[in-house]
């Protein structure tokens, strides 16, 4: 065994006897692009809604009926937009997270409506508590507040909407929870 | 058996002559004007929906429209959640809520159960809010209506008197 890990290093460690300097390098800035984009292409796989919905089937039932999946104008967001940072290193540590869901899949943690229902509001309340820290960032990737027109919206919305929201006092998952799914018990809940 | 079947025929003879006696003014009728069905065409076609209307979304609220009416919704409710885990009006018009929303308190009588004996949370028997409040829409009325509320009826009496 260390006698073959010898080897490798030996092979990998002197300088090439038949390949080219360009070979080599230009060789491996072409593998680098193809590697790269197969990468991003995987991960990229992994925020379809098809790719989602292949297990989280019922929580996508829920979202259909609401405004977030079928609207006036189309405009829609699919399960990534809200659950998945879009900056690219965000997007890496949440899908580093998300091998231990994984996991929980493989040894079948929720695999009944009913343990669903019953860790519904842990799950949640993840949720909740990430969207609070980074200041509902999913939401306002495209819900921005210096381009909410206040006279477009209705008296209440707009009354909430320049104070609470524009002081940095509240910020939308304060408010607005359970908009894209069902709500869990919410009993004790601020706000409920 | 055979007296089972004799009860059954006077049922069906009462309920027959009953349907002869209030059939002659079939349909609503009020001050002169008569809705006889909601329903312009036979039963076995099926009619193209009329066209959704808008909510009312003004917040302001309207009078009552006959007596012991409950207020109407005056704002939009679209996929407001109201089941056994959660109650989405409640959490803007409950006793506790209502400092933070600024929203009417739901009334008291909704803390009450059916023996007027005061609970601590609204009532399950009034947990359901659209089974009595609904929302509005803006809509030509199917029919006029002359209801005139009580304070009317009695200051209308009370400047006849003097």
């Amino acid at each position: 065994m260390i006698e073959l890990v010898k080897r490798y290093w030996r092979t990998i460690s002197t300088p090439s006897k038949y390949f080219s300097l360009g070979f080599l390098s230009l060789g491996g800035f072409g593998m680098g692009i193809i590697f790269w984009g197969g990468f991003n292409t995987a991960m990229e796989f992994t925020n379809t809604e098809m790719f989602c919905t292949s297990c989280h089937e019922n929580i996508y039932q829920e979202l259909q009926s609401t405004i977030h999946y079928t609207n006036r104008s189309g405009v829609r967001a699919i399960c990534s937009s809200c659950h998945v940072p879009h900056d690219w290193t965000d997007k890496m540590a949440r899908k580093m997270q998300a091998s231990k869901e994984v996991w929980a899949w493989v040894i079948g943690t929720i695999d009944t409506p009913e343990k669903f229902a019953a860790r519904r509001r842990t799950l949640a309340e993840h949720e909740w508590h990430r969207l609070k820290a980074n200041d509902s960032l999913e939401c306002r990737n495209c819900h921005e507040f210096e381009y909410m027109d206040f006279t477009w919206q209705s008296a209440r919305a707009s009354h909430q909407h320049s104070t609470a929201l524009a002081s940095g006092e509240k910020t939308c998952i304060d408010c607005h929870k359970g908009i894209a799914h069902k709500l869990p018990d919410m009993t004790g809940v601020e706000g409920f | 058996m055979r007296n089972n079947t004799r009860v059954l025929l006077l049922l069906l003879a009462t309920s027959f002559s009953a349907g002869i006696v209030f059939g002659e003014d079939s349909g609503y009728n009020e001050g002169g004007q008569t809705l006889a069905t909601l329903r312009d065409a036979p039963i076995s076609i099926e009619v193209t929906p009329p066209k959704m209307s808008r909510v009312e979304n003004s917040d302001l609220k309207r009078k009552r429209a006959y007596p012991m009416q409950p207020p109407t919704i005056p704002h939009k409710i679209d996929s407001y959640q109201v089941d056994l885990k959660v109650n989405k009006c409640l959490s803007c018009h409950s006793r506790k809520r209502i400092e933070d929303s600024q929203a009417p308190m739901v009334s008291v009588t909704h803390y009450m159960d059916r023996e007027g004996n005061f609970l601590a949370d609204v009532s399950p028997r009034r947990y359901f809010c659209q089974q009595c409040h609904v929302t509005q829409i803006e809509a030509k009325p199917l029919l006029a209506n002359d209801f005139v509320d009580i304070d009317e009826l009695l200051s209308i009496e009370s400047s006849a008197e003097h």
